[in-house]
């Protein structure tokens, strides 16, 4: 019967578009990255960039102005550790290298591998805020009772809008054995 | 008798006791069970809605702890959502459709037979999902039917069970709309031209479309929400480079559009229901038509919306921000189209038509508060609170529910060949139309006033509101129970009606369901009518 035929055809259509968007539900997890860092539509590894020592020296430092800069951890569920702050924050010059830590301590009986995520507020600050050296680039692997410095080498670029007084770094830490991560993070 | 002579014997007979329903391929019968499952789900879904305003009474906790609440309030959505409105639209999509184009059956009946099927094992699941962390299953779904991560992949093992359910229920809505679209565009009666197809066929050519494309993203992001909880990849798992907002975007592609799979089949009902009781054909069918594709076109444009707050740049918000407002203009042209068809019409107030009355005007609110959220430096404040949980039960209670309650009341007489109380029917409007108002309409009020949806305790400063939405809430679930007992009472009897049991039901582009006898014969149009 050809209505038969022409029913299973559009049918076979229906079911390749299906197939199609569900493909393109997965297309999106690249694109997604590509399109938000191609036009910087969104803070996407909203940690701050990665510079180095030498790319430092060509931001030149501006001693008239001040910035208050916020610390702050959080630990996610299932991470039994203790972790703060060392200072709770600072009055910063931009474009001037500053050095903090955070206070990690693992308060349980086995090895726990952690992973700090962080996150900047407000996050239009995000792209000046330049971190040297950094914890949250590998994940932190602390031994039952064991403690340890986090080390956070930044500098904040002088371009930082003149309406922004106040930037808040906070970092979330992460069990990352719980989520079965092996594989390490790409640098933040 | 070898099964090849029983395929091709061509049986007048109904098969009988429970054959004829599990394994049905007609599409009168398999309708009858998708509206038999949407109502038990409405009163599921309305259960677990009552335990909410029970535990909103008063502020503190007193019946449930926080995460149950959650997982009911979880409940609530997806049972009314995907079990209630979806399969009472796709049952009545299953009676009419094939009646109203003049085609014999559904263009797949086996398929048909499977997309019902799942469901009551997707509902199993579903209730599975709720039960087990009562037996050691960790923490219940407490996300909210959106289930974002992080706080859905810290869940125990019930959204595990929760996602297989959206997968279920996706896989069945997919099915029955490749059913429905190659239903419509394949089976149609000879004359029986695309601008004569009666308005709920197309709402429903466009439904069907809209699912096929939004249902596979959900699928996508559940299916990775499961990657990430148990086979260690970090799709949304920030501790190992995921975005949780990804997540976000992958359910309101879906999510947003879904809006429009609610209330697009009660707008075509509305198309159908309007023009007969005003005894009118349908004022501007085509434009109307054209703004059913234009609104199933931007609603796929608009999702993030819903995610103001994530931190979008100020570009991408204005984009969406303007798109959400242009989706006013063909709602509005819509609700116009139906106002413009009542105008100077000779109008009767049944049941189904004082629906359709009461949902122009509550819907035009829904909008009028829509364009409010659509706002982005309005929405940051409105964010989360109940204003919003007013509006789209504004727009949904109206815009969907009520549009099907106009359609159960409007195909009550053809589907059972008996006419229903009418006074019963005018006293299920009102008193659902007052108690709606009555839960809804104060929620605005605490909503800007901040208080947050998705939270069991609140300020005592909201108590007295509160009280007021609870009274109405229960007046709204009690009220259900009469809408149950006119069915049962109108499905064993009462007046007996002819073909065409409302005067008014030929008009303009109508369907070919008033040629048949109420109730129509099993098996119909074995012939095709021709339409003239």
């Amino acid at each position: 019967m050809p209505a038969k035929k022409s029913n299973r055809r559009l049918a076979l259509g229906l079911v390749g578009l299906v197939a199609g968007m569900f493909g393109f539900g997965f297309a999106l997890v690249p694109l997604y990255g590509l399109i938000c860092s191609a036009t910087g539509i969104n803070s996407v590894g909203a940690g701050g960039r990665h510079i180095t020592e030498s790319e430092v020296k060509s931001l030149g430092v501006d001693a008239q102005r001040e910035v208050r800069v916020e610390f702050d951890a959080t630990l996610s569920t299932g991470l039994d550790w203790e972790v703060r702050p060392k200072v709770r924050h600072l009055e910063i010059h931009p474009g001037k290298v500053y050095e903090v830590s955070y206070f990690a301590h693992n308060n349980s009986d086995h090895e726990i591998t952690a992973q700090a995520i962080p996150g900047i507020t407000p996050w239009q600050a995000t792209q000046y805020f330049n971190k040297i050296a950094c914890f949250c680039f590998n994940q932190q692997k602390l031994a039952p009772g064991e403690s340890a410095d986090l080390k956070l080498r930044f500098v904040l670029s002088p371009d930082l809008p003149r309406k922004y007084h106040t930037v808040t770094l906070s970092y979330t830490f992460m069990n990352v054995d719980r989520t079965g991560l092996r594989h390490a993070v790409s640098s933040r | 008798m070898s099964t090849e002579a029983v395929h091709d014997e061509h049986h007048d007979h109904k098969p009988t006791g429970w054959r004829r329903w599990v394994f049905s391929t007609n599409h009168k019968d398999i309708g009858t069970m998708y509206l038999i499952f949407a109502l038990v789900m409405l009163f599921l879904g309305g259960a677990s809605a009552m335990m909410l305003r029970a535990e909103l009474w008063e502020p503190g906790l007193q019946i449930v702890d926080p995460n149950t609440y959650n997982n009911l309030l979880t409940n609530h959505a997806l049972i009314m959502v995907f079990g209630a409105v979806m399969p009472a639209a796709a049952g009545m999509a299953n009676w009419m459709l094939p009646m109203m184009i003049g085609a014999p059956d559904m263009a797949l009946p086996r398929l048909n037979n499977l997309s019902f099927w799942l469901l009551p094992f997707a509902a199993l699941m579903l209730i599975m999902s709720f039960v087990v962390p009562h037996f050691g299953g960790g923490v219940p779904i407490n996300t909210g039917w959106t289930l974002y991560p992080p706080l859905s992949l810290q869940a125990g093992i019930g959204m595990d069970f929760g996602i297989f359910t959206l997968h279920i229920l996706g896989i069945s809505s997919i099915m029955a709309s490749i059913n429905i679209v190659t239903t419509i565009v394949n089976m149609r009666a000879p004359g029986m031209t695309w601008f004569k197809l009666p308005l709920f066929a197309w709402a429903w050519l466009l439904t069907g479309l809209l699912l096929i494309v939004i249902m596979p993203v959900l699928a996508g992001g559940v299916t990775m929400l499961l990657f990430d909880r148990h086979f260690g990849t970090s799709f949304f798992d920030a501790a190992g480079g995921g975005d949780p907002v990804l997540f976000q975007h992958l359910f309101w592609f879906f999510g947003h559009p879904e809006v429009y799979v609610l209330l697009l089949p009660s707008i075509g009902i509305l198309g159908m229901v309007v023009p007969t009781f005003s005894r009118k054909p349908l004022f501007a069918y085509k434009p109307l038509v054209y703004s059913m594709f234009f609104l199933t076109a931007l609603g796929l444009v608009v999702w993030a919306h819903h995610q103001y707050t994530v931190g979008m740049s100020k570009e991408v918000t204005e984009y969406f921000m303007i798109g959400t407002i242009l989706i006013s203009i063909p709602v509005g042209y819509m609700l116009f189209s139906f106002i413009f068809t009542m105008w100077r019409g000779s109008m009767t107030f049944e049941t189904p038509m004082l629906f359709a009355v009461a949902i122009v005007l509550m819907f035009s609110f829904a909008g009028v508060t829509g364009v409010m959220l659509a706002v982005v430096p309005a929405d940051l404040q409105y964010h989360d609170t109940y204003f919003v949980v007013a509006h789209f039960h504004y727009a949904l209670i109206p815009g969907a529910l009520f549009g099907i309650y106009a359609g159960v009341f409007y195909w009550l007489p053809k589907w059972t060949g008996h006419m229903y109380d009418e006074r019963l029917g005018k006293i299920f409007f009102w008193w659902t139309t007052i108690s709606f108002n009555l839960t809804f309409f104060v929620q605005h009020f605490v909503g800007l006033a901040g208080m947050p949806r998705r939270i069991s305790d609140y300020s005592p400063v909201f108590t007295d509101f509160n009280q007021i939405s609870s009274i109405g809430a229960f007046a709204f679930g009690a009220s259900h129970l009469l809408f149950l007992w006119i069915i049962i009472k109108t499905v064993r009897g009462g007046k007996k009606v002819g073909d065409k049991p409302w005067d008014g039901a030929q008009v303009g582009n109508a369907g070919l369901e008033w040629t048949l006898p109420s109730p129509p014969p099993f098996h119909s149009f074995s012939t095709p009518p021709v339409v003239k």
